[in-house]
């Protein structure tokens, strides 16, 4: 009994540290999953003088996927992004976050272009009304514009198998 | 000799200037609220620094999206909403309390109080250590 006591606080605390161990603290949960998707009307960065508006995708799923040519990450993810284009299974929307356009282009015309549309957020403000903390991050967002899913961090074949595709069937797409 | 004596001064000039980008309050009072706001709200890039001290591009937009909010008039409390409702409670560096921040605000004092507890009944439980010297007797020395 005289060491049970010690011996429980230990164990106690023994889990505590142990459930925080394998925790990711980067990965901030996002408020605004199943919440409306933020509206923008951004310069297409392809074709000078078109705008890109979050509302020409209304009514269908698309992904929006958040990158810069600075992001390491982004260009680690970039081969999936090509792969899944080649679907065609939903619209891919491109948020160019905080770059340089001619720097931008390059990266594009290097690595290849997976992206529907390409909208510019030089300023990030599109980015902050997403709740984007880095680069890259992917929105699922659904026909009547609702936020279903957030990848924080490189797409990967794995995370569109496992949460992507799975989603997209329950809204009828196949 | 000189010209390192004019590079050491400009090395020190540096420092003064302010670390963070210059935002340009009308006045003290203005900006004295802006840090007091800045100092409050976790910057999500490099997490352990607020957005008032942090140097990451996204606390920059960040600041400069406060201090746009601040000159529209909004309140503390409005901003503080904008900013929760895209990047959650985990931007205040003093969350609400509520549900799903009870163990964070209540935990602490649970596990005190505990303490206090087991302490107590330790120290009830079976009176002196036996190796501890009793109550000194003071008839003996008479």
């Amino acid at each position: 009994m005289r060491y049970l006591i010690p011996l429980l606080l230990f164990l106690g605390l023994g889990v505590l540290l142990y459930a925080g161990l394998g925790k990711d603290t980067r990965m901030v949960p996002s408020p605004l999953i199943d919440k409306p998707a933020a509206t923008f009307d951004l310069p297409e960065l392809r074709t000078p003088g078109q705008r890109v508006l979050s509302k020409q995708f209304a009514g269908k799923p698309w992904l929006l996927n958040v990158w810069g040519s600075w992001c390491v990450a982004c260009q680690e993810e970039h081969p999936v992004l090509l792969d899944y284009a080649k679907s065609k299974q939903i619209p891919l929307v491109g948020l160019n976050w905080k770059d340089d356009d001619a720097t931008a282009l390059r990266w594009l015309a290097t690595l290849g272009d997976p992206y529907d549309a390409v909208a510019v957020d030089a300023e990030g403000r599109v980015a902050i009304d997403f709740g984007v903390y880095g680069a890259p991050e992917t929105f699922l967002i659904d026909g009547d514009g609702v936020i279903r899913f957030k990848q924080i961090g490189p797409l990967t074949a794995e995370v569109i198998a496992s949460e992507i595709t799975p989603r997209l069937a329950a809204m009828g797409v196949k | 000799m000189q010209r390192a004596v004019i590079a050491l001064a400009f090395v020190l000039l540096a420092s003064l200037a302010h670390a963070i980008d210059p935002l340009p309050f009308a006045n003290e009072a203005e900006e004295r609220r802006f840090q007091a706001l800045a100092q409050e709200l976790r910057c999500l890039v490099c997490q352990n620094q607020n957005i008032a001290d942090s140097d990451a591009g996204l606390a920059k937009d960040l600041r400069k999206e406060v201090f746009e909010m601040m000159r529209a008039g909004k309140s503390d409390d409005e901003i503080k909403q904008f900013l929760t409702e895209r990047y959650g409670d985990f931007v205040l560096y003093r969350p609400p309390f509520k549900a799903t921040t009870l163990v964070l605000w209540v935990g602490p004092l649970l596990i005190l109080v505990a303490g206090f507890a087991i302490a107590r009944s330790m120290m009830l439980r079976g009176g002196p250590h036996p190796d501890l010297p009793g109550p000194i007797d003071d008839k003996v020395e008479r």
